[in-house]
């Protein structure tokens, strides 16, 4: 941490500028009390690089635009504490990890969303909106395994933060995974089979590692090596039965 | 639904080596402690359905353990994929199938 000539505590800030191209690029940027990593990047577009692209929207910790690496690991920037992350008054802030980038820290999203259509992450209903809701008992099993899966804001941290989707540009992925998970264990889905045969091609569930990075980055805490390693018991199951 | 195959049949073939390997292990120690020769031990395995049987599976179960984890391990770090890799992983299961069944009709037959 630097100190200006009237004493404000100064951050040394580094921000990829550019696409595949680009690099790292320094800046001052003031210190402040409860200031999050998104802060920052705000003050940057706002005082020294009015054109420094950047996704947020809620600000919050609810929509999941946020996230980019910040100091090498992917977090939700509006949620993470200056004061948490550079102890010693340095940030360096990228664009989230196994994604295209567009621009400065604007990532291309649409192979993590398209991850999520080839895991089958729709939900196909088994009735009509015409007929009343069906009743899912809160206690039953499967309700429970969907519900510690369901909170995803869909932020692709775990996404960034996966050796597997790293090294193998087919594999689908913590989060599409997860979004499966919890509709393998939704008692309304008529599609049982059809979705366990989409994460059973090649890149799908078969091919985590259960390193666990996800479950260290999620930002809301959930565990999609669990549900991964439920839709390999579930498919081997399946398997076994003539069902896949 | 390769993928899911291929999965089950590594585990599962895993789960046959534990055992099987730490006989063979096993094996080795007693043969080299006890000072047995080399023809002692064709004495002992030639003829002997029971080490034709232990051998045989070790065999099997290598050739199809080795080959599944190869591919992932070339898919992972190389970036081949496709029908070329799984012929060619193939071919790599079928040449340690053969060598393995070679090496285990010298001893038992």
């Amino acid at each position: 941490m630097q100190d200006t000539a009237d004493g404000e505590e100064m951050l040394t800030v580094e921000i990829w500028r550019g696409r595949d191209d680009g690099a790292l690029r320094s800046y001052q940027v003031p210190r402040r009390a409860s200031q999050t990593v998104l802060d920052v990047v705000t003050w940057v577009q706002r005082h020294a690089e009015p054109a420094l692209a950047y996704r947020f929207a809620c600000r919050v910790g609810m929509c999941g635009s946020c996230a980019m690496q910040v100091n090498g690991k992917p977090r939700w920037t509006c949620r993470t504490h200056v004061s948490r992350v550079a102890k010693d008054g340095h940030l360096r802030i990228e664009p989230l990890a196994n994604l295209p980038k567009i621009k400065d820290l604007a990532t291309d999203m649409a192979p993590f969303f398209e991850k999520w259509r080839d895991a089958r992450g729709r939900h196909v209903p088994t009735r009509t909106r015409h007929e009343p809701m069906a009743p899912v008992s809160s206690e039953s099993p499967a309700r429970k395994a969907a519900d510690a899966g369901i909170e995803c804001i869909n932020c692709a941290v775990c996404y960034a933060a996966c050796d597997v989707v790293g090294w193998d540009e087919s594999y689908l992925g913590p989060a599409a995974l997860n979004r499966a998970w919890t509709l393998a264990n939704d008692e309304r889905d008529a599609d049982k089979a059809g979705l366990l045969r989409a994460v059973s091609e090649s890149g799908g569930c078969h091919s985590c590692h259960s390193h666990g990075s996800c479950v260290e980055h999620c930002p809301v805490g959930l565990n999609p090596t669990a549900g991964i390693a439920g839709l390999k018991r579930m498919t081997l199951v399946a398997l076994m039965k003539g069902e896949l | 639904m390769l993928e899911a195959r291929l999965y089950l049949l590594q585990r599962a073939s895993a789960m046959l080596l534990v055992p099987l390997l730490l006989a063979h292990l096993v094996m080795i120690l007693y043969a080299i402690e006890g000072g047995l020769s080399a023809a002692e031990i064709l004495g002992r395995t030639r003829g002997n359905l029971l080490w034709t049987a232990f051998y045989g599976l070790f065999v099997t179960a290598v050739a199809l353990h080795a080959p599944i984890g190869l591919r992932n391990i070339l898919r992972e770090w190389t970036g081949w994929h496709g029908r070329s890799l799984d012929f060619a992983t193939l071919g790599f299961g079928a040449l340690l199938f053969g060598l393995g069944l070679r090496a285990v009709l010298a001893v038992t037959a």
